[in-house]
């Protein structure tokens, strides 16, 4: 099933299925490294709606809670 | 081919600027951070004959600007010349797309293989005849922590070549980058290193922040535990014992009461010499800069550059993110602040880190009010801390309460809102000794080359206003704001003064004037948000413009007006 960011518990893994949001902030994601077709593993998520951050290949992001709403992946559940 | 101009291009944190200090020979601060470099730093080099001007760019994702430092970045590569394209071996893939974006633009360029140790215990196997085969150019294995590979990159420098590519979409760089690595790189599977359960648990919520407090905790432990054994055991020593008979000698010489005795020994206080009060050029003006601030300077910078090697920075960051929304900002901001607490100059030039200049704002204003910088910090400790911790424990809660609300405030009636954090949290290395002490000593020489002089200075200048009765004159003028509205006394107009040129030596002044314990407070918590020093003023004009600085100087003198007023009535 698909879910954003947000909603994968610490530890899960997905694949990367779609980011939504500005041609700016797809393009900086995917020079990062995060981009369709990735495997993510989600790290932490922080109190609050705080960061979350996930592990793309051999580094870490975080990013803020609104992003990662935008950002959306498959998971096996 | 004539090189005439060499730029190193690159990802934010892949070592370009170790790799920089490596072929120049340039002392440049490396941490384990994003975003340490955010100016363009520009150096020489010996190629052959000729000497070449190699410049160390700040790193980048992408040629199309997101922040300023990336601005720097796509404004270098348009101005043209030979590229070092240094990468990150642990991260092929993503460092390979500005490769290719480069390459598309025809720079002529080579590839420095960079963290090249680090492959191997991450199970990395790279295939570099390979790599540079399907890329056309160059590429050396390097390590710029301990110059490995420098000499062949040197070496090769003539080999850099132009691949005439057709611009292509990011997707099809992206196929590109796949195929590549399909034939050039080998990934295996490892086992968690100790190092890397330490990364979990230090960016998970509840394992990370009790980590971050213990850190922060100890880390002000060990500054100060450090700071005051210094003093205690070195630096007061060496003036009481050694300088001061020679100053001795000297004062009989000039003879007391005498117009160079005055600038250079200063009055005696009790008829014998006073390294706190008795103002003269060798004695005031050395004592508080060396035996004073310079302590702490070392023991902050030590730590410091501790953790920012280590890569601590940007996990608080992630962790203090929540917080630094209430007040406009987000976690990143952190890392100016911190380097905020060391000198507010390199903390003002890191807020370039943040991509909105509502949030430049809101941050050089909270620093420049809120965060004292450790040669303040030395003063405040050793002046006020000898009434006791308490007042010293005021004072720092006082700032960090104003900069709370000051951040709420600015927040609230600030148009638009504040962007949320996008950052790379880089791996942790362990420290190397060498680039600790070399960044220390950086650091160390900078103080005493910049804060030495402006010291010796502003003794000078009070001596002379003194002397000229013109001190006189502003305390007649200012007598309403200081007794009036602060409970200060008028002579206290000196170290206001003082403070515009140095902030450690104005707290400095507050201790001749005989004040009571709450007047000390009051005048240490004033002098720290009145005005930055003149040096910090240069910098936030550069950096906001001179009508940004205005409104924030505008905050900061309302702040000072009313805080002073709160404390003198509360306290």
């Amino acid at each position: 099933m698909i879910i954003d960011l947000t909603k994968m518990q610490p530890g899960e893994s997905g694949i990367v299925k779609e980011i939504q949001g500005g041609q700016g902030f797809i393009r900086k994601l995917q020079s990062m490294g995060l981009r369709p077709e990735k495997k993510i593993t989600k790290v932490s998520s922080h109190f609050w709606r705080g960061p979350q951050t996930v592990e793309v290949g051999n580094i870490q992001i975080a990013v803020g809670f609104g992003m990662a709403k935008s950002i959306l992946v498959e998971v096996k559940r | 081919m004539k090189i005439e101009k060499i730029l190193l291009i690159g990802n934010p944190n892949v070592g370009k600027s170790a790799i920089f200090s490596r072929l120049t020979g340039a002392k440049v601060i490396i941490s384990n951070y994003p975003g340490t470099t955010v100016e363009f730093t520009q150096g020489k080099i010996k190629l052959g004959d000729e000497t070449v001007m190699i410049i160390d760019v700040p790193g980048t994702y992408t040629l199309e600007p997101t922040c300023k430092a990336e601005d720097v970045a796509c404004r270098m590569v348009k101005e043209g010349g030979l590229v070092i394209n240094i990468i990150d071996a642990t991260n092929l893939e993503r460092n390979l797309h500005l490769t290719l974006q480069l390459l598309e633009k025809g720079m002529p360029l080579i590839i420095a293989l960079n963290m090249w140790d680090d492959t191997k215990h991450r199970g990395i196997y790279i295939d570099v005849k390979k790599l540079e085969e399907l890329l056309g150019v160059p590429v050396i294995p390097t390590c710029g922590l301990t110059g490995e590979g420098i000499k062949e990159l040197i070496d090769r420098l003539p080999e850099t070549k132009t691949r005439d590519l057709s611009a292509s979409s990011d997707n099809q760089k992206w196929e590109k980058i796949g195929e590549i690595l399909e034939v050039a790189q080998k990934l295996t599977h490892r086992h968690h290193t100790l190092l890397e359960r330490l990364e979990d648990l230090s960016i998970k919520p509840l394992t990370g922040l009790p980590i971050a407090l213990g850190i922060i905790y100890s880390s002000f432990w060990v500054v100060r535990f450090v700071g005051e054994n210094l003093i205690r055991h070195i630096f007061e020593p060496l003036f009481t014992k050694l300088w001061l008979p020679l100053l001795m000698k000297l004062s009989a010489f000039l003879v007391e009461g005498s117009f160079l005795h005055h600038i250079l020994i200063g009055n005696f206080i009790e008829s014998k010499i006073d390294f706190g009060q008795s103002f003269g050029l060798l004695t005031t003006g050395l004592y508080v800069p060396i035996a004073m601030v310079l302590p702490y300077i070392f023991s902050f910078y030590l730590i410091l550059g501790l953790l920012e090697d280590l890569g601590y920075l940007p996990r608080l960051a992630v962790l203090t993110d929540n917080f630094m929304h209430h007040l406009g900002l987000h976690g990143y901001a952190i890392i100016p602040f911190i380097l905020g607490l060391g000198c507010k100059v390199p903390g003002i030039l890191a807020t370039r880190l943040l991509e909105e200049r509502r949030e430049k704002f809101i941050a050089t204003t909270l620093m420049v009010v809120g965060i004292p910088c450790m040669a303040q910090i030395a003063m405040i400790v050793g002046l006020v801390g000898q009434r006791g911790g308490k007042y010293v424990a005021i004072i720092f809660f006082t700032l960090f309460v104003l900069l709370v609300v000051k951040g709420l405030i600015l927040n609230r009636i600030l148009k638009g809102v504040s962007p949320e954090i996008l950052v790379e949290i880089p791996p942790y290395r362990i420290p190397q000794i060498q680039s600790v002490i070399k960044k220390l000593w950086m650091r160390l020489s900078g103080f005493l080359k910049e804060a030495l002089p402006f010291v010796l200075l502003g003794v000078l200048f009070v001596n002379i206003l003194y002397m000229l009765r013109i001190i006189d004159f502003f305390a007649h003028i200012f007598t309403p704001v200081l007794t009036g509205l602060w409970g200060l006394p008028k002579e206290a107009i000196s170290a206001l003064v003082v403070g515009f040129l140095r902030k450690d030596l104005a707290v400095g002044m507050l201790g001749p004037l005989n004040l009571t314990t709450k007047q000390l407070v009051v005048g240490s918590t004033i002098l720290a948000v009145y005005f930055p020093c003149i040096a910090t003023y240069i910098v936030l004009i550069r950096e906001l413009g001179i009508k940004d600085t205005l409104k924030s100087t505008a905050i900061m003198i309302m702040v000072a007006l009313l805080i002073g007023m709160l404390l003198n009535l509360i306290l």
